[in-house]
């Protein structure tokens, strides 16, 4: 007898959860031992609280009321939870304070391999440490937690969540038409990026030179050719960029960041760097993060963040391919 | 590092690809023979060749870093995320609403019944159009030909592909409105954009240089 579940929703039987329990208990021992604490929070939230994250991307896509009428929404991820939880809870504290998780979320995608509605993610937050260094840190953070799990092929995209905004107002477009180019960037679907570029009114060359933009991709030679593509938002996201890159170089920790200007998550709350993490041996997206100053002022805290977050699974998933690899390979 | 993997449409855009891919100094002799195969080694590539309703779903998945495919089969899977990287230029097409030539049926549903009943193989495609146009059809999926549907009475309309607009002529059927306008489009998968760069930006840029000539 079959008894349903809902989709997108799985169970996880012992020999699944043996490897999981082995691969959660790496991360959160790397995470603790470079004093980030172990935080929980509520799997339901406020609607309120969920929003004030992200209107659009993020919304949580179930939500319902609970018995006074509050409308309650279940968290699409930890970021904003955690948020709220620093600015209610460490008033009183001096920051910065390191935090990690290890917690489900949910979101209403379509169910495949590796994206599922209730997911878990792993990762930390750091709350009130200046721009670069911090970004510099929770970079050093993932790149512990990524050899932790095994995936030393694994190699984190590093680009800057600012430069397309502030491009597209120097070039004079529109707020109405900056939505539909930034929707395209985010796709990345370059055809419709260009045609809503030229559509803006910048004239072809320039919606060219955009997309050129958006492609640049690799080491440090990457901000050379960027500064190639002109402009004063380029320069200062390259200043950015640089100043970060820097410090991981000086630390020892560039090798396996990759630059990348075409980097645009669809999460809305991120400012300036901006993380994605990816292993060759899966088709998708580990997990990212970045940096989120703007989130903690939506709570009343003027304190910068960042942090990152590893889908679980899809990390599983990484290490199951890689050692299936090995294992061809020998 | 292994060769990148390339999934290629069989069907109406499988000669316009191998041209291309001709062009920019891929051998394709043993696609064009009628070798039964589906994959393919050749110049450094590992090309596969499948529906191109399944390229999207290859590429998403990682299973091919890079495809070639229609932008309808693009627009219908919507939900598939894929990086477009390129309008390659050939395979050119319009989506269209068309309907009995010199028949007011669909006029007239949507004046008596406020509904049109439309028969497609793009339901997503035809379902976003109408919204947007503010109109309500009821949508009857077909897989095989389309044309027929309004002949005998299976719905008031089509939403369909048309090349030269011969196989509606020959149905007496007739374009009343055009949706979107397709052509074969270079996808690539989101992961092996980013670790795979520099291959697939070399790659990118012959198929620019080669698709405007």
């Amino acid at each position: 007898m079959i008894h349903p579940i809902p989709p997108g929703t799985r169970d996880v039987l012992p020999d699944e959860m043996r490897e999981l329990r082995k691969l959660k208990g790496a991360l959160i021992e790397v995470f603790e031992a470079r004093g980030f604490g172990e935080v929980s929070t509520p799997a339901i939230e406020y609607d309120e609280v969920m929003a004030r994250g992200d209107g659009r991307a993020a919304r949580s896509s179930y939500r319902f009321f609970d018995e006074s009428g509050e409308l309650l929404a279940l968290r699409s991820d930890m970021t904003v939870p955690i948020a709220r939880l620093v600015a209610s809870r460490f008033v009183n504290s001096e920051p910065p304070y390191r935090l990690c998780y290890l917690a489900s979320a949910y979101r209403a995608v379509r169910p495949q391999s590796g994206q599922m509605r209730e997911f878990m993610q792993a990762g930390v937050e750091l709350i009130g440490a200046s721009a670069a260094e911090g970004t510099v840190e929770v970079i050093e953070v993932l790149e512990a937690a990524l050899d932790a799990a095994g995936l030393d092929r694994a190699v984190i995209g590093l680009g800057d969540a600012d430069l397309y905004g502030q491009l597209l107002e120097e070039l004079g477009v529109e707020e109405g038409a900056r939505e539909a180019v930034l929707a395209n960037l985010a796709a990345h679907d370059l055809v419709a990026l260009e045609q809503a570029l030229v559509e803006a009114g910048i004239g072809a060359e320039r919606a060219a030179t955009c997309v050129q933009l958006t492609q640049l991709r690799g080491g440090k030679e990457v901000l050379e050719r960027a500064r190639g593509l002109g402009g004063e938002a380029v320069e200062r996201a390259i200043a950015r960029l640089s100043e970060t890159y820097e410090e991981l170089e000086r630390r020892g920790a560039a090798e396996r960041v990759q630059i990348d200007l075409g980097l645009l998550r669809d999460l809305g709350y991120y400012s300036g760097a901006i993380l994605e993490v990816y292993d060759p041996a899966l088709g998708h997206v580990l997990g990212g993060g970045g940096r989120y100053d703007g989130l903690m002022k939506r709570f009343g805290l003027d304190l910068s963040a960042a942090g990152f977050g590893l889908y679980l699974e899809r990390v599983h998933t990484a290490q199951m391919e890689e050692s299936r690899r090995g294992s061809e390979a020998s | 590092m292994s060769a990148l993997k390339l999934a290629v449409p069989r069907g109406a855009l499988f000669g316009g690809t191998l041209d291309l891919l001709d062009a920019v100094g891929v051998d394709t002799a043993e696609m064009r023979g009628d070798s039964r195969s589906l994959i393919f080694q050749t110049s450094g590539l590992t090309v596969v060749t499948v529906r191109p309703s399944d390229v999207p779903t290859y590429v998403e998945s990682g299973a091919a870093d890079i495809g070639i495919t229609g932008k309808d089969v693009l627009l219908e899977q919507a939900d598939r995320a894929v990086f477009e990287l390129l309008d390659l230029g050939f395979g050119r097409c319009r989506m269209v609403l068309a309907a009995r030539t010199g028949n007011d049926r669909l006029a007239e549903a949507q004046r008596r019944l406020g509904m049109m009943r439309i028969a497609t193989k793009y339901p997503r495609i035809a379902e976003r159009y109408f919204e947007s146009t503010g109109r309500r059809v009821e949508l009857i999926e077909i897989k095989g030909s389309v044309e027929l549907a309004p002949l005998i009475g299976l719905g008031d309309g089509i939403v369909d592909l048309v090349a030269t607009g011969r196989t509606l002529e020959e149905n007496e059927l007739e374009v009343r409105e055009e949706i979107v306008e397709c052509t074969a489009r270079f996808v690539a998968n989101r992961v092996a954009h980013k670790l795979r760069a520099a291959e697939i930006d070399d790659l990118t840029a012959k198929l620019r240089e080669a698709s405007r000539r």
